[in-house]
């Protein structure tokens, strides 16, 4: 690990100012993905600039029913809020599936949003990695593929984001509030992260600097007939093969093959960012609620994936999860318990 | 680069001068000779370096001292008063919770997190409800060992371990 200086700052202003201009620089938070990446020679920032205290930890409610949920926010913390819980359980859901019970009480949501992908060889600083070395090469193309990804990846790049909280965040219309050295912006939380492309050391569309000061998620009554389920190697404590975050509107009380009125679906595992399974969505609107749409939807979202030779698994099993869900949701009351 | 800070370790205030670069866990068992936390993988995966940070439970390993300036810091040392053990620390032993040791300090600190995250409501990955009131007392041995996965017992002695928690969370 090279020597780093450490500032505790106060101010959202403050920390934007001392690392906007510095390369260098680099926000410091929960900790839990930059603290393993600084002593295995990932990340070597020379300042750290500790952004934990500065007033961005609270859950509140906006007028019209939505949430703002501060940067700094404790995954435990935004897991067991009762609003989350009642209004979003997906959030709640994919936040529980995430990491372990000391790990989230250390992780942060703007953290969680910016953790770097578990790619063996992004970790492992003595191979190639075009994330971590730009045009080194990607040793994960013919090597171990199991966690990589299917849609969306390059011939530059096929790791996969590793967050569950952010599959959640993003089928539920999350909007990423961010401040900059001369101006606030919002982005849409399907927009913040890339595909790899040929720039797969970037992982977002943040600028140097920006700091996320908040997510907020808009008021979405069918968010409360939502789930999210991961399917991993491990009952507990390992990241997504694949997972599912899903909401489901339908129509009139919901009966038996009710018309899909609205429907909010991301998957997990499978791609360089949460993926919004939008083409999946819009087969969704307006058919039966049955397992022939479901599947139907699942296997256009999934008709341009490529897997690599290590995880073809991950297409059927992704399809069957999203229609397990979906099935899961439909038998659920519009406003009752979010039993699985 | 060198930090002046200031931790109360298990009810002692210390202060000691870190590198900037040095972990919570270093800082304690390295500088500070509180050796109940232990380094297994010292990458967040085993939970055998858990302490509690103003009353939370969390791998220490991946805590920077500097950052935890003014911290309380509980370990499995400090859990015990003059009375005896912490009530958590007498189940493990009347369970039989542990066989070469290693990771115990670490399970016990993360238990007695565990049941205080439940005292307040918090649910877990396989609460069937998120709208079901939990407690202590609505844990049971799935919900036991899904909060308590952070924490690798390379002996096995998960059972036991599992059956300590069930005594302690239905006192």
């Amino acid at each position: 690990m090279i020597p780093f200086d450490y500032r505790r700052v106060d101010d959202p202003a403050e920390a934007v100012a001392a690392v906007t201009g510095h390369p260098e620089a680099a926000y410091l938070a929960g900790g839990t993905n930059l603290v393993d990446h600084l002593k295995l020679g990932i990340a070597e920032p020379r300042t750290l600039v500790d952004v934990s205290r500065l007033g961005l930890d609270r859950v509140e409610e906006l007028p019209g029913g939505g949430l703002r949920i501060g940067a700094s926010v404790r995954n435990s913390d935004l897991a067991a809020h009762p609003l989350v819980r009642e209004r979003y359980p997906a959030l709640a859901r994919a936040l529980l599936a995430g990491a372990s019970g000391q790990l989230r009480n250390s992780a942060t949501t703007a953290g969680n949003l910016l953790q770097r992908t578990r790619c063996d060889y992004f970790q492992d600083v003595s191979t190639p990695c075009n994330k971590r070395v730009p045009g080194s090469g990607c040793s994960a193309i013919g090597g171990y593929t199991r966690h990589h990804a299917v849609l969306g990846a390059s011939e530059h790049c096929i790791a996969v984001h590793p967050s569950d909280m952010a599959v959640a965040m993003v089928a539920l219309d999350a909007v990423v509030v961010v401040l900059g050295d001369d101006r606030e912006r919002t982005i849409g939380l399907t927009d913040l992260h890339r595909l790899p492309g040929d720039t797969p050391h970037r992982d977002t569309v943040l600028e140097h600097g920006e700091l996320i000061t908040a997510v907020e998620l808009p008021d979405l009554p069918m968010a409360r007939r939502s789930t999210y389920r991961k399917v991993r190697d491990r009952a507990s404590y390992a990241f997504a093969l694949v997972s599912v975050a899903a909401a489901l509107d339908l129509d009139g009380d919901g009966g038996p093959d009710a018309a899909v009125r609205d429907v909010r679906l991301a998957l997990g595992g499978v791609a360089h960012k949460p993926w919004r399974a939008t083409r999946a969505e819009d087969v969704l609107r307006g058919m039966p609620a049955n397992e022939d749409s479901f599947r139907q939807a699942a296997e256009a979202e999934l008709a341009d994936a490529q897997p690599q030779e290590g995880n073809v698994f991950k297409v059927p099993m992704t399809r069957n999860t999203v229609v397990a869900v979906l099935r899961d949701l439909a038998a659920r009351r519009p406003s009752g318990g979010d039993a699985r | 680069m060198d930090a002046r800070i200031m931790l109360r370790v298990d009810g002692r205030e210390r202060t000691v001068t870190v590198d900037t670069r040095t972990t919570l866990l270093d800082a304690l068992r390295d500088r500070l000779a509180v050796t109940s936390p232990k380094k297994g993988c010292d990458h967040g995966q085993c939970g055998a370096c858990t302490v509690l940070v103003d009353g939370r439970r969390v791998v220490s390993c991946l805590l920077l001292a500097v950052a935890q300036d003014g911290a309380e810091v509980t370990t499995a040392e400090g859990l015990a008063d003059e009375e005896g053990l912490h009530p958590v620390q007498r189940a493990f032993i009347d369970e039989d919770g542990f066989q070469c040791g290693y990771c115990t300090p670490g399970q016990v600190c993360s238990a007695v997190g565990m049941l205080e995250e439940a005292k307040q409501g918090h649910p877990s990955h396989v609460t069937e409800d998120l709208s079901d009131p939990v407690g202590p007392e609505t844990l049971d041995d799935d919900e036991i060992r899904e909060r308590m996965s952070g924490n690798l017992c390379r002996c096995g002695a998960y059972v036991n371990i599992v059956a300590a928690l069930r005594e302690e969370a239905t006192s």
